[in-house]
């Protein structure tokens, strides 16, 4: 009785000091969640999913306070990234936070503009050029299209517009079901 | 002639169609009224107009010039007027506009005389280079690459083998088999100059079995210049051959890494229309402004291969071969397993242009059903890739997945898709997941711009917030300062040091007459008076002040 | 004629109803050999398997709202109603052939999505279901024609398979039922007798294997090679799979020729030559690439002459085609041809 307690008591010891020092020789320095997620996030910086910004929606993502399915820019491409990532059902896009849409890019209409640097502030990744009482611009190709610079303007002087399709950035269309077969 | 062939995976042989286009003297399209020229006919960056609306232009001269290294200039197929520079439509699968220069044709097709360099071979490698850039000319096999880019080996690597691809082996396709007819000594001739600037070790020029004529024609001219570095090989009909990586595997037994090029193992391929633009653009000064094109199909009246200046509006060469006698089909803008469908008439012929192709229409096709993994699609895959697996993974978008499968080998040649027996669009799948993931790189690359501005402007917000606040601290502090009684503060000894300093300055200027009165020429009598009477005034002021000033 | 998007513009002969069509053909002769050699049942069970397997597909395009024509057209359900009509003992009764297609049918083939999508052989996955609850049914072959005075006609035997006994005219064939090759040299051998005693004291037993059994296989093999020939199967799974049995068994018959049957007994056997041809080489539900179809044969084989020689059961085709059904993914996986340009090893 007491040679088996003894032998057990000595073989857990064993285990535990092995498991210990696996434990901390073949130990695994994982990326954060949150880069992860914050990587497969389009950084539009939009605020649509109801927070500041993607590194703080990719924060409450990864601490279990939102869903996968606040994102509209990144839609159905990010949600099926962000349910792989956290190996979570995919769900549809939350009809709360808006509707996936082409991209977008905004357009300042210079002779309206009156240079009141409103729509610089309010722009997350300093893509409108401009100086006070001097006509804005918006640099197309840093434009993240989240539309935050609309709301401000005093003379509505911002649309959105399209990006254009070009032979550089057309897509094959994924190919018609003209099947009988499966669409699961 | 002697040397061992190899084999690559899979491949199809395919009733080749080929007779009907071809044995007919090559002729030249009429000259069209008015020629719409896509800046882009090329890989890589669309070319810069450097001509305006209005211009009057001759017949070769530069309408635009190219924009970075991949990039190709666009000269004046013929003399006219540039009548604007806007959006057509052009031949692209996407069927979308594009910005073209539209140039009506004067009818006197007056040439701009460009230098000619009949003696090449004095020529450095690099000035040939340059010559060939400027000359606009890219692979006329059908991808539209910068021949000059693939003309220079670089510092990695020596070139052992130029090949120069004249296999053809797309159905229907003849127009590199009329060109070696008919011009085979430009084309050996352009293979030398390619050669020279590759500093390659030989060429071998390899031609499908089934084009006898064309390669006894080439080697006939072969035989006229008597280089023994060059030759020509023929190689088994069997498609696709002419693709760049499986001809290299033919001819060579070796494959070109999955990640490299040819290059990478000391192999650099032309195609051979290639070679006759060069030896046109080189010893004649002639740059790329025409090519050949196969006009074919049932459903053409009279098949043949047209020499066709760019720009020339499809319906007019069509025209040219006798038109369509029948518009059920078609039709098809390259051969029937690589082209795309037009829509158009009015498109453009463009560099890349190589066939027009107006087929009857097939037996119906059934509906797509169901992969039954029957693994035909595998078992002909020049690339040895899982053509079923790549589906699967198309279809369910898994991007990640294709792209581990190796996806970017495909070479798109339709081999898998024609013994589908499913009927499922296998090649339509894997463009749809190409675009897709070139599409997710973009955005992925936008992303990391975008996150990487928004965490400087983050940063920057945080750092004028943390300035903003050392300054209202400081200023808070100098206010306590200044409440507090004396002058013992150390600001205020400071600023009165300063203010001293200043006068003391002040005063050795003065003293040194350093500072003279200004504009005191041609004074009245009065006016100097009045003058020598503020001066005294001041004089006296400064002496009372002076003396205040030491007292305290 | 769909309107094609994307090149190319042009389309081989092959159509999956062709491939179904072409295997059917290939398969047709030996069914007429069995016919011959063991009767009508042979037929019954046939076109009773088509029309109930015919039957069930059309109501499960129904229930899962699909496109029925086309799917009937494509042959695949005939195809399965075939090979498990050839597999079942002649004169089975028809809940026997309607619980065995149906299991293949619904179960193994549209539960999992259809034509494409399942995992295991439906033929087989209704064969096994058969033989695992219905033992005593399954092993009652009758004996081959040749054996039998006055043979059942086709009305004796249709009124056999659907009430369980002959017309009173033609009675007293109900003894007649006699266990397979496989079957009696399983029971001898575990009656301690040798292989050539055994094969002696049953009239079942013919030159290569049993009585009529030899001729059915040989026919089954031909179609097989005329198949391998237009190139509607891979030779890879037949070549493996045959080869396997046939090593293995000449290697234990050397061994020991008492206690182990020869390779051309074994190759002739059961369902060796149909599911070589005609199972093992169902492309949905084997592996995909050529070495992985190597393998694939190499372990219907190997399962095969294991469970044949020391399992349960008499003949093993039918599990080790659904084990290796189960190891066709893996083996995939592991057996990915090297693209070109890949570097080597």
């Amino acid at each position: 009785m007491i040679a088996a307690i003894i032998a057990l008591t000595l073989l857990a010891a064993v285990f535990g000091l092995l498991l210990g020092y696996a434990a901390i020789r073949f130990k695994v320095e994982s990326d954060p969640i949150v880069e992860k997620v914050d990587a497969v996030l389009p950084q539009t910086q939009c605020g649509q999913c109801g927070y500041a910004g993607c590194r703080p929606y990719a924060e409450a993502i990864a601490a279990g306070e939102a869903d996968i399915n606040r994102c509209p820019p990144g839609g159905e491409t990010v949600i099926l990234a962000l349910s792989d990532l956290l190996g979570v059902e995919p769900k549809p896009l939350d009809d709360e936070v808006g509707e996936e849409k082409p991209k977008e890019v905004a357009y300042v209409d210079e002779q309206t503009c009156i240079g009141c640097t409103l729509c610089i502030q309010a722009c997350p990744v300093d893509a409108i050029l401009g100086a006070a009482k001097q006509m804005h611009t918006i640099i197309a190709d840093e434009c993240t299209g989240c539309e935050l610079c609309v709301e401000p303007c005093p003379v509505d002087c911002i649309t959105m517009i399209p990006v254009k399709k070009d032979v550089q950035n057309w897509k094959w269309p994924y190919p018609a079901p003209n099947t009988q077969e499966e669409t699961n | 002639m002697g040397q061992r062939l190899h084999h690559f995976h899979g491949g199809l042989h395919l009733p080749d169609h080929k007779a009907m286009s071809t044995g007919k003297p090559l002729e030249w399209a009429p000259l069209p009224k008015r020629l719409t020229l896509p800046l882009q006919q090329h890989i890589g960056a669309a070319a810069k107009p450097v001509v305006e609306a209005g211009d009057k232009v001759l017949k070769g001269q530069m309408l635009a010039q190219a924009s970075g290294h991949v990039s190709a200039p666009i000269h004046a197929p013929t003399s006219g007027t540039v009548i604007a520079i806007e959006e057509h439509a052009i031949p692209h699968p996407s069927g979308l506009k594009a910005a073209c220069i539209v140039l009506e044709s004067d009818g006197e097709d007056n040439w701009y005389v460009h230098e000619s360099h009949p003696e090449y071979e004095h020529l450095e490698p690099q000035q040939l280079r340059s010559l060939i850039r400027d000359a606009g000319i890219v692979g006329l096999g059908g991808a539209g690459f910068p021949a000059h880019i693939k003309l220079n080996p670089g510092a990695r690597t020596a070139v052992d083998t130029l090949v120069l691809n004249g296999a053809e082996c797309e159905p229907y396709i003849t127009c590199d088999d009329a060109l070696m007819r008919e011009r085979p000594d430009g084309i050996v001739a352009g293979a030398r100059i390619m050669r020279h600037a590759l500093q390659a070790r030989k060429c071998i020029i390899a031609i499908e079995d089934n084009k006898p004529e064309a390669i006894s024609a080439m080697r006939d001219a072969l035989e006229r210049i008597g280089e023994p570095q060059l030759q020509v090989i023929a190689v088994p009909t069997r498609y696709p051959t002419g693709g760049e990586k499986q001809l290299i595997q033919v001819l060579t037994g070796k494959e070109v890494p999955l990640k490299g090029l040819p290059i990478d193992i000391g192999i650099v391929c032309h195609n051979v229309a290639t070679a006759a633009s060069v030896f046109r653009a080189v010893v004649k000064g002639e740059p790329l402004i025409s090519r050949i094109i196969t006009v074919t199909g049932e459903n053409i009246h009279e098949p043949k291969n047209l020499e066709v200046l760019f720009g020339t509006p499809i319906q007019e060469v069509i025209e040219a071969a006798g038109g369509i006698s029948d518009n059920s089909g078609s039709l098809l803008m390259g051969g029937p397993m690589m082209g795309f469908a037009l829509h158009d008439l009015q498109l453009p012929v463009i560099k890349t242009t190589n066939c027009l192709l107006a087929k009857q229409p097939e037996p119906a096709r059934g509906p797509t059903l169901a992969c039954i993994r029957c693994g035909e699609c595998a078992r002909v895959c020049p690339a040895s890739l899982l053509p079923q697996q790549l589906y699967w993974y198309a279809r369910s978008k898994e991007f990640d997945k294709i792209q581990d499968q190796n996806l970017f080998a495909c070479i798109e040649c339709g081999c898998c898709d024609y013994v589908c027996p499913s009927n499922i669009p296998l090649v339509h799948y894997y463009r749809y997941a190409k675009t897709e993931i070139w599409e997710q790189e973009r955005e992925r690359h936008a992303a990391d711009l975008a996150r990487q501005r928004h965490e400087f402007q983050t940063e920057r917000k945080e750092r004028e917030k943390a300035e903003r606040a050392a300054r209202m601290k400081k200023k808070k502090q100098a206010l306590a300062d200044k409440k507090k009684p004396g002058k013992g503060g150390a600001d205020a000894d400071a600023k009165k040091e300063a203010i001293k300093a200043a006068m003391e300055r002040a005063k050795a200027k003065r003293v040194s007459g350093e500072v003279k009165p200004k504009n005191v020429d041609n004074l009245s009598a009065e006016q100097q008076r009045k003058i020598d009477e503020v001066d005294a005034r001041r004089a006296a002021n400064r002496d009372a002040h002076e003396s205040s000033e030491e007292q305290s | 004629m769909f309107a094609r998007a994307s090149s190319p513009y042009t389309h081989g002969p092959a159509s999956v109803s062709r491939t179904m069509l072409r295997v059917i053909y290939a398969v047709l002769p030996a069914a007429v050999a069995a016919t011959w050699f063991f009767g009508w049942g042979v037929l019954i069970n046939i076109i009773l398997a088509t029309l109930i397997a015919l039957a069930s597909e059309a109501a499960m395009l129904q229930l899962r709202k699909r496109p029925i024509a086309p799917a009937l057209k494509d042959g695949s359900a005939t195809l399965t109603a075939i090979l498990l009509g050839m597999a079942l003992p002649p004169l089975a009764p028809w809940w026997l052939v309607l619980v065995g297609v149906t299991m293949a049918i619904i179960f193994a083939k549209h539960m999992y999505g259809g034509l494409g999508y399942n995992p295991f052989n439906p033929a087989m996955v209704g064969y096994v279901v058969l033989l695992v609850s219905f033992p005593v049914e399954m092993t009652q072959w009758f004996a081959p024609v040749a054996l039998l005075d006055s043979p059942p006609g086709l009305l004796a035997s249709l009124s056999y398979v659907f009430s369980g006994e002959f017309p009173a005219a033609v009675a007293g064939l109900d003894s007649l039922t006699m266990a397979t090759p496989l079957d009696s040299l399983k029971t001898d051998l575990s009656l301690n007798r040798t292989v050539s005693e055994a094969m002696a004291a049953s009239p079942v037993f013919g030159i290569l294997s049993g009585k009529g059994r030899d001729v059915v296989n040989g026919i089954i093999l031909l179609g097989g090679a005329w198949m391998i020939y237009k190139q509607v199967i891979g030779w890879q799974v037949p070549l493996a799979m045959l080869g396997t049995l046939f090593l293995i068994a000449s290697l234990f018959h050397i061994i020991n020729p008492d206690i182990y049957a020869g390779p051309l007994f074994h190759l002739f056997s059961g369902g060796a030559m149909l599911g070589a041809f005609f199972i093992a080489t169902d492309p949905v539900s084997g592996a995909t690439s050529n070495r992985g179809r190597l393998l694939f044969g190499v372990g219907v084989g190997l399962f095969t002459y294991i469970i044949r020689t020391w399992g349960g059961y008499p003949d093993g085709v039918a599990f080790s085609v659904l084990l290796m059904n189960m190891a066709a993914p893996t083996i995939d996986y592991y057996t990915r041809p090297r693209v070109y340009g890949e570097e080597r090893g």
